[in-house]
């Protein structure tokens, strides 16, 4: 990695945040949101597995944060995906528009 | 070498993750977040994390876009249907999303200078050297983890079941 610095990796992540948190205002698809999260949990472990690579290279601790967020993405996205079945099933949709049940 | 497939990399992550949010087609969203994830993981193998590059792979890539996508299947939503949103709402959140944009960036001020000088061990990243501290330094959160996962196969399975008595 000779001429790449910590900032050029965080501009990526940056830019995969910035993308993450659009996808998620602006689509009104439940799945899409989902994927717009998952996008937004990549650039956080981009950006400890940096941190981890450029600050402190002897340590790992970056390394078990993101294996810790892996494995909580994927607990998450399997809830997640329950509760947007349950959804479907109640309101025949998943627009988010459409469950305002809870709303007076 | 290393420089140019940094470059690589971070044009595919980036335009892919753009097409996520903009492909109108769910399930060629989830291809194009696919193809965003291979590159992130790319990205690891280049900062020395070769065992997480294979477990993001195999977690991501493999079981949760999976899925996603057997359930826009089951769903029927593999079609154009899902209406545009108001272009207020659209410009809020280009706002919203700017002004974080504006702000992180902010906070690189200071890191342009840091590179990667320190000597590492470069066995660092394999699944030997990461495997001795996870099950002696880190073995409680795993425990913890291995039952948040637990709980999570149980509350999905009791979420979707509908007859449960």
């Amino acid at each position: 990695m000779t001429g790449i610095g910590l900032s050029h990796i965080l501009v990526v992540s940056i830019a995969l945040f910035f993308i993450g948190v659009y996808g998620f205002l602006t689509r009104r698809n439940m799945i899409m949101m989902l994927m717009s999260i998952e996008l937004i949990l990549n650039s956080v472990n981009l950006n400890f597995i940096a941190f981890n690579k450029y600050l402190w290279a002897n340590k790992m601790d970056g390394l078990f944060f993101t294996i810790f967020i892996i494995a909580i993405a994927a607990a998450e996205a399997a809830v997640a995906i329950a509760i947007i079945i349950n959804l479907y099933r109640s309101h025949k949709s998943i627009d988010v528009e459409d469950a305002s049940d809870l709303k007076f | 070498m290393t420089q140019f497939l940094f470059y690589f990399l971070s044009f595919v992550a980036v335009s892919a993750g753009l097409m996520v949010i903009t492909a109108k087609n769910p399930v060629h969203s989830v291809l194009y977040l696919i193809i965003a994830f291979f590159a992130i993981a790319g990205h690891y193998i280049l900062l020395n994390a070769q065992f997480l590059a294979i477990v993001h792979i195999i977690v991501y890539a493999g079981a949760i876009m999976v899925l996603f996508l057997s359930v826009i299947m089951l769903l029927n939503l593999n079609k154009d249907n899902e209406p545009a949103k108001s272009n207020v709402l659209k410009l809020a959140a280009v706002v919203a999303a700017g002004l974080l944009l504006v702000t992180f960036s902010g906070t690189l001020k200071g890191t342009e200078s840091i590179i990667a000088s320190q000597p590492f061990d470069d066995q660092i990243g394999y699944v030997k050297a990461l495997g001795k501290v996870l099950f002696n330094d880190f073995l409680l959160p795993f425990e913890v983890s291995a039952l948040l996962l637990l709980s999570a196969i149980i509350g999905a399975v009791v979420l979707v079941k509908h007859d449960l008595k």
